[in-house]
């Protein structure tokens, strides 16, 4: 993607700003009398989700595959998004002929609850005041995310989905969704994710978030009133996140010890080394597209998920006589999840004698793998789906 | 059937025609619930599935191998049978297989035992290290047996354990398993009359394909 083909950055806040309550995507819309019960004890009401479809529903709407977007990605899986003007996000695995081939499959994907980009989320204007939620809206968690797109998925008329995907915290959600529905979920694959959010990893969220409430444009989160943002806070929350997604040989293979536009070091504390241009420019380039109490949320959200939790403890009960069929993936170098927390998720569905496949690919490119052309990923979708869809006797 | 360079069932080059995997075909009653323990890349599992109906899991220690098998759409999953069987619950499958793969655990006993917990029956196959012609090579060099058929040295194999015949009886023996059937091939791959006493067979046989059930 050169840059004349990018939105201005001027643009940009605008753009960002505008699809919060009126997203280019579709919308299914909740009013007061459909609301979403939340975890937290409360009703959430009206509420919206901001959707991209790809593909054509079947007569008996038993092609329709539900992906699960990550921390701070969204519904734009395969099309321009509009706010970054870049492609989607997942545009090598979903797309005709694809590993999610969109001349078989009904594609969902929605913005998750707690987004940014059109589904209701902290920064959406709340009915009551008329200004944006902020801090009001109640804290969201994973169940709820999934609770939400059960929603979206009836209102499609869909009984039961073809398959349920999704990365990181989309993995997540789809353990969430075959553990909560499991009558709803024909196949579900969960890449680079786990039952739980460990110690480690609500650290480094607790990082992000600290670093966006100690910006001073946050304003104890009514910056929107202010006119204001704390980007500051929230580029440094995305760096130190961005750091958990590599792995220490794939930043050392792309960056090393290489120094920024110089000959030399500065003795100073500009950007000398090119890792830190490149986290500079992911942490700028990111909240030009994401809102900072969004961060809050969604890291949240992740933060509270423990399957096993919900169920006494033993991870084996939430997937009790499942008639779904699971596949994991994990990535070798992955320490934001690493293949043990893959594997516990492995042998609790063994446990309960799920029907389960689970593949750990070697590569040194750490969490993002998922996001990257891993074609063992690829060739495991596409077998694994292939199956399933000729054990439905749907057309190949 | 060479059937020693089958490297502990975890080479990838699986051949079709291994004539175990026809022997424990034969063994298995249609449309059951089987778990192959060190499936290698699918290929009795896909056997099974289109020749038996049979609702296949399995087990690979080898990536390449699990890559395989989900690629082409069997549910396996990665892991070890020294470590993973513990996790399956007691009488889960109709049969738990463990084909060229007993010589390449740790623990056979426990592995064996898990089998004959995860499984109504085990279905064991492994090659039989009382073969006449590896006596023969001991004998006659005063060497561990390496050969086309047999290709590793003994100090980078994977297979760890090797056992003749009547050594996997004794282990039966001791842990209280009881042979519904035996399947003893010779080197052509002929089966060797189930009259024909263990001691004779034990120095002809060049693999076993056992079916055991908890005594």
């Amino acid at each position: 993607m050169s840059e004349s083909e990018r939105v201005q950055p001027s643009d940009v806040d605008a753009a960002a700003r505008r699809e919060i309550d009126t997203p280019t995507s579709e919308i299914a819309t909740f009013d007061r009398s459909n609301p979403l019960h939340l975890d937290a004890g409360v009703e959430l009401a009206p509420f919206q989700i901001a959707y991209q479809t790809y593909g054509t529903l079947n007569e008996d709407k038993s092609n329709a595959i539900l992906i699960c977007h990550a921390l701070t990605g969204d519904q734009h899986v395969a099309n321009i998004h509009p706010v970054t003007g870049k492609r989607g996000w997942w545009e090598l695995v979903v797309g005709p002929g694809r590993p999610i081939d969109t001349d078989r499959f009904f594609v969902i994907c929605s913005n998750v609850l707690g987004g940014c980009l059109g589904t209701t989320g902290p920064g959406s204007t709340n009915p009551e005041t008329g200004q944006a939620y902020g801090l009001d809206l109640p804290v969201i968690t994973i169940r709820d995310m999934v609770r939400a797109q059960a929603m979206l998925v009836d209102s499609f008329g869909i009984d039961k989905l073809f398959a349920v995907i999704g990365g990181s915290m989309g993995g997540m959600q789809v353990l969430q969704w075959a553990a909560t529905y499991p009558d709803r979920v024909h196949n579900a694959i969960s890449i680079a994710a786990g039952a739980r959010h460990s110690s480690q990893n609500i650290a480094f969220h607790e990082v992000g978030r600290q670093a966006v409430m100690a910006d001073p444009n946050w304003c104890a989160g009514r910056y929107a009133e202010e006119g204001l943002s704390p980007k500051k806070g929230l580029a440094v929350a995305r760096m130190a996140a961005h750091v958990t997604y590599m792995s220490e040989s794939s930043l050392h293979r792309k960056f090393g010890r290489s120094l920024q536009d110089r000959e030399e070091l500065t003795f100073g504390f500009d950007a000398d080394f090119q890792i830190e241009s490149y986290l500079r420019h992911q942490g700028m380039s990111f909240v030009d597209r994401f809102d900072a109490n969004s961060y809050l949320y969604v890291t949240r959200a992740m933060d509270y998920f423990d399957l096993a939790a919900e169920h006494d403890g033993l991870l084996a009960n939430a997937f009790m006589g499942t008639k779904t069929r699971f596949c994991l993936i994990s990535f070798t170098s992955d320490w934001l999840f690493p293949t043990a927390e893959s594997r516990s998720v492995v042998h609790a569905l063994n446990a309960a004698n799920a029907n389960v496949s689970f593949v750990e690919i070697e590569t040194d490119r750490g969490h993002d793998s998922f996001l990257l052309d891993e074609p063992e990923m690829f060739d495991t979708l596409s077998g694994f789906l292939s199956s399933g869809a000729k054990d439905l006797g749907l057309p190949a | 059937m060479n059937l020693l360079n089958q490297n502990g069932g975890r080479t990838m080059a699986a051949d079709p025609n291994r004539v175990d995997h026809r022997v424990i075909a034969d063994l298995i009653e249609p449309n059951t619930r089987l778990l192959d323990v060190g499936c290698s890349n699918g290929t009795l599992l896909s056997l099974l599935k289109t020749t038996k109906g049979v609702d296949g899991r399995g087990i690979e220690l080898s990536q390449k191998g699990v890559n395989e098998c989900v690629a082409r759409g069997l549910s396996v999953i990665q892991g070890d049978a020294d470590i993973d069987l513990v996790y399956y619950p007691d009488k889960s499958f109709d049969y738990a297989v463990l084909s060229q793969t007993i010589q390449a655990t740790h623990d056979p006993r426990a592995v064996l035992e898990h089998l004959l917990r995860i499984g109504q029956k085990a279905i064991v196959s492994f090659p039989n290290f009382g073969h006449w012609t590896l006596r023969l090579q001991v004998l006659a060099h005063g060497r561990m047996p390496v050969s086309k058929n047999l290709p590793y040295t003994w100090y980078d194999t994977p297979n760890i354990h090797f056992c003749t015949i009547v050594d996997f009886l004794d282990l039966c023996k001791a842990v209280g398993v009881k042979i519904e059937k035996s399947v003893v091939l010779s080197r052509r791959g002929m089966q060797l009359p189930e009259t024909m006493p263990w001691k004779l067979r034990n120095l002809l046989g060049e693999q076993a394909v056992l079916l055991l059930s908890a005594d």
